[in-house]
């Protein structure tokens, strides 16, 4: 065997051949290194990208506003008259000014200038003497004459695209006619005026100079022929004392409140026009702080107190138990030092803005109980004040003459700490509650952002579910890990298996359509067979026990639980066997109606009871997997010796086996609860999704992630509701994420230890 | 000592044992059973079951006479049946009662009553009533009397054969008549669509409006246009021989029905069919369950649309998620240097598999639909706009998130298989001069193909009973048009699809007629939890089989 015979017969090895080759397989090795590590690295990304992606939604949410300066300019239309109100049209192109010479000036808002004037007083030479708005989002204008008449009118923009160029005409509307209406018979001036108007009536509250608080109601009743309704007017007078400041009516033309400067807030029923009635009188602030500006909020059913001292405080009737109203100071706010000088509700949201008289811009939202911001915006006194419709603008005018125009981006005023979690006093509610309520028909609706009865409801959940499951689980997997036999274990796991892939959409499905019922037609027969299965299974173990050895001998042990196969199937027929009469003779054939009516408790076919059992059914393979794991990873040595030192297999079982396997089956439960949790199908269909906070089983509830599944298809995209849904979602996230960490923490230390055992 | 005494033998444990051996039982009794009631009930609906007929006495005394199929019966105590009934003895604490199948929903206003046993007389099963299930209205129950063609009689006493001949001609034409309507027309409106776009396209590039591209577009609408009217053409002629003829019955309370042939799916005499009949009968109607469309929003008729939106969004999630598993396995694994930074790695990918699937729908709407879609929307299908192409759910958008909400299972079974690699193997392939990337290639991850098998099925099984995150990122009630057809480019990702989860959800609880869509709700169960224990069972046995494998492979 020489060299020689060697060489010829392997190829050589260093030939540019297979040194190139070598090359080739080198660079092949690193790229598949580099495109390992890049995919592996993204694909890990990618999965942790959820959870920023979560984030990256939510955090809008908690973003302060941001306001901007954009315009300056003079008071068009000149400073010889003094500004009574301001307002904007929808596109925040154009501005109203209303003078105290009765003009109502439409101006650009951008640069100021002039477009059109108007007067308010049309033909008539009297002088205005009082004005007010109605409703924002309706437009209405009203202004009182020092001839004791009054005149109602409407600014309203006519939007039109030719060429395809936005171009918006304003223009003045009379809606009850441009001619005076007659106040006062006795033509006093009228020095303070409230007025609503809608299809069907016309409201006018009216002070005159002598003191005479008159109301003035003018209905049109629907006439069955189409032509001109009858026109029915109904005159008051309200006696009043002390000097009235201001005069509010509310949009459905319910309630007047008359204020006086110093703090005292009359509130009048006025839903009968004929005889307004005075409900109470409430002091609102208390000397030497004032009244310096009111306000409603939008919907009209909240007043806002603008104080002297710079507070601002949120009033609304509140009805006790016996279907009175009183007026209740409902929150405040103390940001500002200034004195208000105007507040301006927003027109869709319960938000407002308000200005005070040291130059300071506070922006608020009521239901949040939030100062969304507060920024000194100028250095001068700060005298009117008008908010866009889409709140995404506002005019503000100072005392040097000059209007200036600001940018406003605030878009999810709503949400506070205190919105989301805590307990809110909801308009037209009659104390602070726990609610959630995202939508409505109506636009001036009060979103109800409370997630805290969804997480309750989710954790009722949950908790019914571990009721149920954590014992079968627990003891199953005791049972198929130490005591079965291994042929059965086997058959026993893939089972288990199954029941863990069977899709939840399923059991949702039994649990609402065929598990529901059957309770409610069976529960006697349910708890019968709950008490009876156990006793059931000692007496068949004790039988069993007594029995011959020759039978007994021929079933190995480790067979229990196929021989009690059968002896729980007839106890549960047994128990829905009697479940009927049971009925009958205990609960007066009906126990749902019983429990409602002998026990006060409501009950709902579709129930905790019935969720806890079907979510129960869907969270037992989690629980005994991995409990099974634990106890069957016990090391046979402890279990031995604690055998050989005489416990019984049971006393091995519970001190020795459970013991050991305790950290194990901590986070099976951990990771079962985290299932329950999360789960959405089950409790979307077997229960009622009513989001209560009660602790009934025979209730119903409603759960974060149902909650995500039923409205998050219908959320505007970027709304507050779409990201409040994200922040529940990103909430489940981190509570299951939390819950798994600490589930896998605890079995890496129990692998741990059972290595070093 | 052979029998001690309770005391002692309680004091033993030994019931505890027994207890604990109790809570297996009854975690097997509750799988099994759910399985067995799903299957008794799903799979009896289609076993065609007799008509009765029998006089009934209302509840305001009038004796009426009715047909229908008993579906259910129960026996409710006395005190939860509202007020005083005289029908019921006084006696009886319990009533028994049934619910009827009683059809004829356009003439009595509703399909299914409850009965009570009680007030039935006279009931038979006679030979000649016959039951027929139709296109509108629900099932049919009466006896029959007259054909009519035309609105003339041209047979007073027809017999059954030249009446199932009818019902197969009109089939026919039928048959006829959906292919022109789905797959011609379809086709022609398909294309029609694409033009518009196309057009739109060209105007929104600044194409001169006199430009060749126009014209030609042009041309090719009048063509499509000429071809659409010689299918509508077809389809009046065809409509005006389907509305022909028509068939006289007598309801079982004696009024008279006229009902057109071309309503009719089928029609059949329970009472007169013997077993073999029935057998036969059950398995044409499991066989329109799975293959046939929907009819009556989706309370009848099959679910094949749901099978194949199920199959085809798997599917595309399998080959997604597939190499993205593995390799991020095989980097966890081979590649990354083992330390803290990969053991909190693939704690969060355990954990990721425990978060709720709701979550991933959320993502999946947010990131996927309105973030990506929206972008690729704005790039590359400006012409539709503002109509969403990508920027809605759609069949992609919930495969992807079917993809990451699976991966996890891909990456720990995959990476499971890596780790039972015998080190003597790759240290053998190491040995003999491979490099790192043909051990991998050539021996670790034939080796490991088995373990992402095994993957890969539980992702599947998955993602198969997955419904929550897809009722938000693209399943509808009822797509109208498949994901896959025959217009180019044949496979629609942008397309919403049904699921067979979904379907049991929807029909389930948003179906006005809950009664009647039960059985097939069942059915659809059963089918869903059919696939998912097979494909189950497929991967407990392969993982078994490895885990055989493996131990030969480290003992030798």
């Amino acid at each position: 065997m020489s060299d020689a015979n060697t060489a010829s017969l392997l190829p050589d090895f260093n030939s540019a051949a297979a040194q190139k080759y070598r090359y080739y397989r080198h660079l092949k090795d690193v790229m598949m290194r580099y495109m390992m590590a890049l995919g592996g690295i993204s694909v890990i990304v990618a999965i942790v990208l959820i959870a920023f992606y979560l984030v990256y939604v939510v955090v809008p949410m908690f973003k302060p506003p941001d306001i901007e300066r954009v315009a300056s300019y003079p008071l068009p239309a000149g400073t010889q008259t003094e500004t009574l109100y301001y307002a904007m049209e929808e596109q925040r192109e154009i501005g109203l000014r209303v003078t105290t010479g009765g003009s109502a000036v439409f101006f650009r808002t951008a640069d100021g200038s002039l477009i059109q004037q108007e007067f308010l007083t049309q033909e008539t030479l009297a002088d205005v003497t009082a004005f007010a708005a109605g409703d924002p989002s309706q437009r209405l204008l009203a202004v009182g004459l020092d001839d004791g008449t009054a005149l109602l009118a409407v600014h309203e923009y006519h939007v039109t695209y030719p060429n395809d160029v936005r171009v918006i005409l304003p223009r003045m509307d009379w809606p009850v006619g441009n001619t005076p209406l007659i106040i006062d018979e006795a033509g006093s001036p009228i020095t303070m005026i409230a007025a609503q108007y809608d299809e069907e009536q016309l409201t006018i509250a009216a002070l005159t100079q002598d003191q005479r608080l008159l109301l003035i109601n003018r209905a049109e009743e629907e006439s069955f022929f189409g032509d001109e309704g009858e026109i029915t007017i109904t005159t008051s007078r309200i006696p009043v004392s002390g000097q009235v400041a201001f005069l509010l009516m509310d949009v459905e033309h319910r309630e007047l409140y008359v204020a006086e400067r110093g703090g005292l807030i009359s509130y009048y029923d006025i839903s009968n026009k004929a005889e307004p009635k005075l409900v109470q009188r409430v002091q609102a602030v208390s000397a030497p702080v004032e009244i310096t500006s009111l306000s409603f909020l939008s919907g009209g059913i909240s007043v806002l107190v603008g104080a002297s001292d710079g507070s601002i405080s949120k009033w609304f009737p509140v009805r006790d138990q016996d279907n009175n109203y009183t007026l209740e100071k409902i929150r405040s706010f103390d940001s500002q030092s200034g004195a208000i000088t105007s507040i301006a509700p927003e027109y869709f949201r319960k938000g407002f803005l308000a200005v005070d008289d040291d130059g300071h811009l506070g922006i608020y939202h009521t239901t949040a109980h939030r100062t969304v911001k507060l920024e000194q915006i100028s250095d001068n006194r700060l005298l009117q004040l008008a908010i866009a419709p889409r709140a995404n603008a506002m005019l503000v005018e100072d005392d040097t003459g000059a209007v200036l125009l600001w940018d406003i981006d605030n878009e999810h005023p709503e949400i506070s700490w205190s919105s989301i979690w805590g307990k809110v006093w909801y308009e037209s509610r009659d104390k602070p509650e726990y609610i959630w309520q995202s939508s409505s028909a109506s636009s001036d609706f009060e979103p109800k952002f409370s997630l805290t009865p969804l997480v309750y409801g989710t954790l009722k959940a949950a908790f019914y579910a571990m009721v149920f499951a954590v014992p079968l689980a627990i003891m199953g997997a005791v049972y198929t890990a130490y005591f079965m036999s291994a042929v059965m274990r086997d058959m026993v796991k893939s089972t288990i298996e199954i029941m863990a892939a069977l899709p939840t959409v399923i059991l949702g499905f039994l649990a609402g359509l065929w598990f529901a019922p059957f309770v409610e037609q069976n529960m006697p027969g349910l708890f019968l067979c709950i008490l009876l299965l156990p006793l059931s299974v000692i007496v068949a173990a004790y039988c069993w026990n007594r029995l011959p050895n020759q039978f007994r001998h021929g079933i190995p042990a480790g067979w229990e639980a196929v021989l009690l196969l059968p002896v729980i199937i007839a106890t549960g027929i047994i128990s829905f066997a009697l479940s009927q009469p049971m009925e009958i003779v205990f609960f007066g054939g009906n126990m749902p109606l019983w429990l409602t009516d002998e026990l006060g408790i409501t009950y709902d076919q579709r129930n905790s009871l019935v969720v806890g059992i079907a979510m129960g059914f869907a969270v037992i393979p989690t629980i005994f997997t991995i409990s099974e794991d634990a106890v069957y990873g016990v090391p046979e040595h402890l279990t031995m010796g604690s055998l050989a030192l005489g416990a019984t297999p049971w006393q091995t079982a519970v001190r020795v086996v459970l013991l050991t396997a305790s950290p194990g089956i901590f986070s099976a439960v951990m990771i079962g609860f985290g299932r329950a949790v999360g789960e959405t199908m089950i409790v979307l269909m077997a229960t009622g999704n009513t989001a209560i906070m009660d602790m009934n089983i025979f209730e119903g509830f409603r759960t974060l992630s149902a909650n995500i599944a039923v409205e998050m298809p219908e959320s505007e995209v970027d709304s507050t509701h779409y990201r409040i849904l994200f922040l529940a979602a990103l909430v489940l996230f981190l509570a299951t994420f939390l819950f798994n960490t600490i589930a896998e923490v605890v079995r890496q230390r129990l692998r741990v230890k059972y290595s070093s055992l | 000592m052979r029998s001690p005494s309770f005391k002692n033998w309680f004091n033993s444990g030994e019931p505890y044992i027994w207890l604990n051996a109790g809570a297996v039982s009854v975690s097997l009794i509750m799988v099994v059973g759910l399985v067995a009631l799903i299957m008794v009930r799903g799979l009896g609906h289609f076993w065609p079951s007799n008509v009765a007929a029998f006089d009934y006495t209302d509840d305001d005394g009038s004796v009426i006479a009715l047909a229908g199929e008993f579906i259910d019966t129960e026996s409710v105590p006395r005190a939860r049946m509202p007020g005083d009934d005289s029908r019921i003895p006084a006696d009886s604490d319990i009533i028994d009662r049934r619910l009827v199948r009683i059809g004829n929903r356009d003439y009595t206003g509703f399909d299914y009553r409850w009965v009570l046993d009680a007030a039935m007389h006279n009931l038979s099963y006679p030979d000649n009533i016959m039951a027929v299930e139709r296109y509108e209205w629900g099932n049919f129950y009466g006896y029959l009397t007259a054909v009519k063609e035309n609105g003339e009689v041209v047979d007073a006493d027809p017999d059954w054969e030249s009446f199932q001949r009818y019902i197969a001609e009109s089939e026919k034409i039928l048959g006829e008549i959906h292919h022109i309507e789905k797959n011609l027309i379809g086709a022609v409106n398909y294309e029609m669509e694409r033009l518009r776009l196309r057009e739109r396209g060209l105007v929104l590039n600044n194409e001169p409006p006199g430009s060749p591209a126009f014209g030609e577009i042009e041309t090719r609408r009048a063509s499509l246009q000429e071809e659409y009217n010689g299918y509508t053409g077809r389809l009046t002629n065809l409509y005006e021989q389907l509305n022909r003829a028509s068939f006289v019955a007598t309801l079982a309370g004696g009024q008279e029905a006229e009902l057109p042939f071309a309503k009719v799916v089928r029609a059949y005499r329970p009472n007169a069919m013997d077993v073999w009949d029935k057998t036969v009968f059950y398995f044409e109607k499991l066989w329109e369950f799975v293959s046939g469309d929907p009819r009556e929003a989706n309370t009848e008729g099959g679910i094949f649309p749901a099978i194949f939106g199920t199959v085809l969004m798997v599917m595309i999630m399998a080959v997604l998620v597939t190499p993205f598993g593995v390799v991020a396995a095989v980097y966890l694994r081979e590649y990354a240097r083992q330390g803290p930074f990969t053991r909190l790695v693939r704690i969060a990918v355990n954990n990721l598999a425990g978060v709720p699937s709701v979550v991933y729908g959320v993502f999946g709407l947010g990131f996927f639909v309105y973030f990506l879609g929206g972008a690729i929307d704005e790039l590359f299908f400006v012409e539709s706009l503002p109509a969403p192409t990508f920027g809605t759910p759609g069949i992609m958008w919930a495969s992807l998130t079917m993809a990451i909400l699976t991966v996890p299972v891909v990456i720990v079974s995959t990476e499971e298989g890596l780790a039972r690699v015998p080190r003597a193997i790759r240290e053998g392939s190491l040995a003999l001069g491979a490099t790192k990337a043909e051990t991998l290639w050539r021996t670790v991850l034939p080796m490991t193909a088995s373990a992402m098998m095994t993957g890969l099925i539980l992702a599947v099984a998955r993602a198969a009973g997955e419904v929550a995150p897809l009722m938000l990122v693209g399943v509808v009630k009822l797509a109208p048009s498949m994901p896959l057809d025959g217009n180019f480019p044949f496979l629609h990702l942008d397309r919403k699809f049904m699921h067979l989860g979904f379907h049991i959800y929807d029909v389930g609880f948003q179906s006005p007629n809950v009664e009647a869509a039960r059985p097939l709700v069942y059915a659809t169960a059963f089918l869903l939890i059919l696939i998912i224990i097979c494909l189950n069972l497929t991967a407990i046995k392969i993982r078994n089989t490895l885990r055989e494998k493996y131990r030969a492979a480290e003992q030798h």
